[in-house]
């Protein structure tokens, strides 16, 4: 027994630097006390509770994340901690930034209740929408409120999954973000027979990729003897190791994050995902999961890949171009304005794809300040797309939304602006988002692929212009949609989302300083 | 001094807000009032400037700039050479006729007229910001914001097919802009490593980049040849034109033509020449016979139009051939007869435009077929028009005489054989300018909105019931009438002020073709 326990002792548990992990702390603890609030709480409570905490949380986070960026407690390059797992460098707290702000714009839309009585989300499958038992429950419960947990537990998987070291923590971080997001996607209280198919197919092809990114995992332990991004990259610099396993679990693990990333060709899921799941949770999903896919694409490549670039880029230069003609060209034959805004995502995960794969600093700093301005610039579309209702919840199909600027200027005018910045025309963040992009590129010697990149980006103004011709030029329909007075949440989230465009599009020196800060640790 | 460069940005962006606020959206009457009394406050500014700009001084000058993203050298900074110099100008002079000519303009229901000034000053103060810019990114930035207004005042006011007109005009123009971003990121990608600091900065620029080996100038010429081809525009990138300039409203047609497209062949003298001047040698026969294509083609299908808008639109298109023949044939005097062109092509189209746009306000048609004996009810308008109509085919003792006889003449001794094509366009020029006025001014009265008033079966006697101009159409024509005569007869002021810049561009081109003195 002595000598067990003597064994016992010499175990030393990791070191965890708390301080510079807080913000996720804060969150998943957050996510566990709001499941709690969910199941103590009476029903009437619950909304106000759960909205508080969630708020209270990001902010929380937000505060710590400031004394991890400025404070003393972590090394100004970066800190790698609970035994080599989590990396919090400037790449990480500024991911973990933008996810927290572009969160809270998200959250505000999904508390939003002013629009839609009783919030986007049914609370009993039996009950049809707009009937007396609706409007009855509506009252009484106020709002299903599962969907809060859920983002804060999808909120904190992303933020490991953007600080993950390491590709099995990485896996998990994964899973923790994409569970819950399966989830939300069926709670539409509207059209719930494609909000559930969404969730399905969601649920399905998100599977796969995670089998997928499992099993390239899987191979390059057996090429590297690590899940460690540094030792992938130590065992790639020279060795007599199979390269077939090396290529092999590379693309397989690429393939799971490419397709969290809705880059084509592994996008298929993302038009029906938008537009079945209730559209705050889209919001959500179309800005927090990009920045996380992405935020992890970064890492990986840049950290475990860097020395075998030559190999892969050819294959990843494809990839992009795929992504962004499919993006642009199907996104023209849309007639669904949230399937529009998905295809359109699908051709700009082409062009943040073509800044990852540059692997340099003006690389990492273009592509993180454009999952930014794209986080919110989309945050605020959707936020407009959930007020243009008619009497069977939101309008989506374009014809709808014919000569909306003459009904409610201000709306078509916020969705115009919004339109042109995806566009990416200059004075909008989404211009300097492609800018800084395209420069890194180029600097890298991709000039062909950013030739392309520009002819795919004036094919894709062709479908934002559309709308804009749609609410401007022609005439209204007769039985049109109307525009709800959003509520204060919608309303700040929308505000939030366009001013930022706005500012980011005239003054982004800020931004991209502090994107620009510091690199990957390891 | 650089403080009348700043105003004349800021007053038409001013009076842009000041339009569009609300109580005056109401009131049309007031909104035109004040927008009218905007655009005449930077006439004078613009007067201003002309007298501050000294000839034959810095290469730039009123500059001024801060610093905008200092992580990429791009500077909000400001500045003007004498090509600028002229193409503010005119826009200066053109907008206040644009406005009054469509004083009494019917705007469709439900768009009010502050409305529609509010896009017209913001066009102008963009305008005026892009000849003004000095550094490629802002630029850029300028060169794709002036399509926004623009796109909404072609799709909010135009005609019938509107919606594609806009569309068409907004992706050609944007599609332009995109190459030539990846053209400026090549530029400054160069700048940054010769110099170890990337910048945007225009004169920096033109150091650094026209060093470069000619492959690589080649590609970076193409990207901003490409957008100012689409601008300007030359065969075979012409074909928005037309239909933006069929269906936008008359005053909107003036600055289309006018003005914008004139910020295609300003940036070939301003960017292309002296950035790339290996690649503009080398690529100078290309752009030469878009030039000539350009003049006959435009020329022939202005002369089979029967849309009269469309036949403005076609005539340009040959005009701009004439521009750039004499940008690329590397000579001061066609250096300076093209830029002296730009201004005399934005007087006299500018007028051309807004006779045919009076004329179709009283036949109510835009088909040349629905109108003739117009000038038995309107002798002064058929005046104007046929005045109009030969400055725009360059009649001697007209401003755009000199132009093309500069253009002409030092085009020759460099490049003979496109010269001598290119004279055929002036032949051509009075057959479709004659022809025109013939079908619409002579012969017996036809059309229905000209019987009724005047015709023989009409109930008023035609020597009462006049069509003719009233005192604010008069009032609208007359500057430009002096204009077109003033600079026909002396040219000077114009010549002194562009020639300078002209040889500064082409010493940096490289091309030793030194000014005559006492010209």
């Amino acid at each position: 027994m002595t000598s067990f326990l003597a064994q016992v002792d010499k175990i030393t548990p990791p070191e965890i630097a708390y301080a510079a992990v807080a913000p996720i702390l804060i969150v998943l603890g957050a996510a566990c006390v709001s499941v709690l609030l969910e199941a103590f709480l009476p029903k009437h409570q619950r909304w106000t509770a759960q909205l508080l905490l969630s708020l209270i949380t990001i902010v929380g986070a937000g505060g710590s994340l400031i004394y991890v960026a400025v404070g003393e407690v972590v090394p100004p390059q970066g800190q790698v901690t609970l035994s080599g797992t989590v990396a919090v460098d400037k790449p990480a707290v500024f991911l973990w930034a933008t996810l927290l702000v572009l969160s809270f714009g998200a959250i505000l839309l999904i508390a939003d209740r002013s629009v839609e009585p009783g919030g986007s989300f049914v609370a009993q499958a039996a009950i049809r929408p707009g009937t007396v038992q609706d409007r009855a429950q509506a009252a009484k419960t106020g709002m299903q409120t599962e969907v809060f947990p859920l983002t804060l537990f999808a909120l904190g998987g992303m933020m490991v999954f953007v600080a993950a070291n390491d590709l099995l923590t990485m896996f998990i971080a994964l899973e923790v973000l994409s569970l819950p997001l399966y989830l939300m996607c069926g709670l539409a209280r509207r059209r719930r027979l494609l909000s559930q198919e969404a969730a399905v197919k969601y649920f399905l092809l998100g599977a796969f990729a995670s089998a997928f990114f499992l099993y390239g995992l899987a191979l390059l332990y057996g090429y590297a003897g690590s899940v460690k991004l540094t030792d992938i990259a130590n065992a790639t610099g020279g060795t007599n190791r199979s390269d077939t396993l090396l290529f092999a679990g590379f693309g397989l693990l690429v393939v799971g994050l490419l397709f969290k990333a809705s880059v084509g060709p592994f996008h298929a899921w993302t038009p029906d995902v938008y537009q079945g799941a209730p559209t705050p949770v889209t919001a959500f999903m179309a800005a927090c999961t990009k920045v996380a896919a992405f935020g992890g694409i970064l890492r990986v490549l840049t950290i475990a890949f860097q020395h075998t670039q030559w190999e892969w880029r050819g294959v990843l230069w494809g990839v992009a171009i795929v992504s962004m003609v499919i993006g642009a060209v199907l996104g023209l034959t849309q007639t669904d304005v949230k399937r529009m805004i998905a295809y359109s995502s699908v051709a700009h995960a082409g062009f943040l794809l073509i800044g990852s794969i540059a692997l340099s600093p003006s690389g990492l700093s273009g592509t993180m300040f454009y999952l930014l301005a794209y986080g919110f610039t989309t945050i605020a579309a959707f936020g407009v797309v959930s007020l243009v209702r008619n009497s069977d919840g939101e309008a989506t199909h374009l014809s709808q939304w014919a000569g909306l600027a003459k009904r409610s200027p201000v709306v078509a005018g916020v969705f115009t602006f919004l339109l042109l910045a995806l566009a990416g025309i200059p004075l909008t963040s989404g211009f300097i988002g492609k800018f800084v992009v395209f420069t890194a590129a180029i600097d890298a010697g991709m000039t062909p692929l950013v030739v392309i990149a520009l002819v795919a980006s004036a094919v894709a103004a062709f479908f934002y212009l559309r709308v804009i011709v749609l609410m401007y030029f022609s005439e209204p329909a007769a039985d049109g949609p109307t525009v709800s007075v959003p509520g204060a949440f919608t309303t700040i989230a929308i505000t939030l989302g366009a001013a930022v465009t706005l500012v980011l599009g005239l003054w982004p020196t800020f931004v991209l300083d502090w994107a620009g800060a510091g690199a990957f640790i390891f | 001094m650089s403080s009348v460069l700043i105003a004349l940005l800021l007053v038409p962006l001013v009076g842009a807000l000041v339009v569009s606020l609300p109580f005056l959206r109401r009131d049309d009457a007031k909104a035109k009032l004040v927008a009218l009394a905007f655009s005449v406050v930077e006439l004078v500014l613009a007067v201003l400037l002309w007298i501050a700009y000294e000839p034959g001084g810095e290469r730039l000058q009123l500059t001024s700039g801060v610093d905008w993203i200092a992580a990429f050298g791009v500077h909000l900074s400001f500045g003007i050479d004498g090509i600028a110099l002229v193409m503010i100008a005119v826009i200066a002079v053109l907008i206040p006729l644009v406005i009054g000519a469509g004083w009494a303009e019917k705007l469709p229901s439900g768009r009010s007229a502050g409305g529609y000034l509010g896009l017209i000053l913001l066009q102008e103060a963009i305008t005026v910001a892009v000849f003004a810019a000095t550094d490629v990114f802002l630029f850029y930035v300028l060169f794709e914001v002036m399509l926004i207004p623009m796109y909404f005042l072609i799709g909010g006011y135009g005609g019938a097919r509107r919606q594609y007109a806009a569309v068409k005009f907004f992706l050609y123009s944007f599609l332009g802009g995109l190459i030539m971003l990846a053209s400026a990121i090549g530029c400054y990608i160069l700048a940054q490593d010769k110099i170890g600091k990337g910048t945007f900065d225009w004169a920096t620029l033109v150091t650094v980049v026209r060093d470069a080996d000619s492959t690589t100038q080649i590609w970076l010429f193409l990207g901003f040849f490409l957008a100012f081809a689409i601008k300007a525009p030359l065969v075979p990138f012409h074909t928005w034109l037309p239909d933006a300039a069929a269906e936008a409203p008359i005053g909107v047609t003036v600055i289309v033509v006018g003005i914008l497209d004139k910020v295609g062949t300003f940036g070939m003298l301003r960017y292309n020449l002296p950035m790339f001047p290996e690649a503009s040698k080398q690529l100078a026969p290309l752009v030469l016979v878009l030039a000539v294509a350009g003049v006959l083609y435009g020329s022939l299908l202005a002369t089979g139009q029967r849309d009269m808008k469309r036949f403005l639109a076609y005539v340009s298109i040959a005009h701009f051939g004439f521009i750039a023949l004499g940008i690329f044939s590397f000579t001061s005097q066609a250096g300076v007869g093209s830029v002296s062109y730009m201004l005399n092509h934005s007087i006299s189209t500018g007028m051309l435009i807004l006779v045919i746009g009076m004329v179709i306000a009283r036949g109510g048609s835009t088909s040349i077929a629905d109108y003739g004996g117009m000038s038995k009810v309107a002798p002064l308008l058929a005046g104007m028009l046929l005045l109009s109509g030969l400055t725009t085919l360059s009649l001697p003792g007209t401003n755009s005489f000199v132009s093309e006889f500069l253009v002409l003449l030092g085009s020759f001794p460099t490049r003979p054989v496109y010269t001598i094509i290119a004279t055929v366009g002036m032949v051509l020029a009075a057959l479709y300018v004659l022809w025109l006025y013939q079908r619409v001014m002579t012969g017996p009265l036809r059309g229905d909105a000209l019987l009724a008033t005047g015709g023989p079966g009409a109930t008023a006697d035609p020597s009462t019931v006049s069509m003719d101009l009233n005192k604010r159409e008069i009032a609208v024509l007359a500057p430009l009438v002096a204009l077109v005569l003033l600079l026909g007869f002396y040219p000077q002021p114009v010549l002194d002020v562009v020639t300078p810049s002209v040889g500064a561009t082409l010493t940096e081109v490289g091309v030793t073709d030194p000014v005559q003195e006492g010209k």
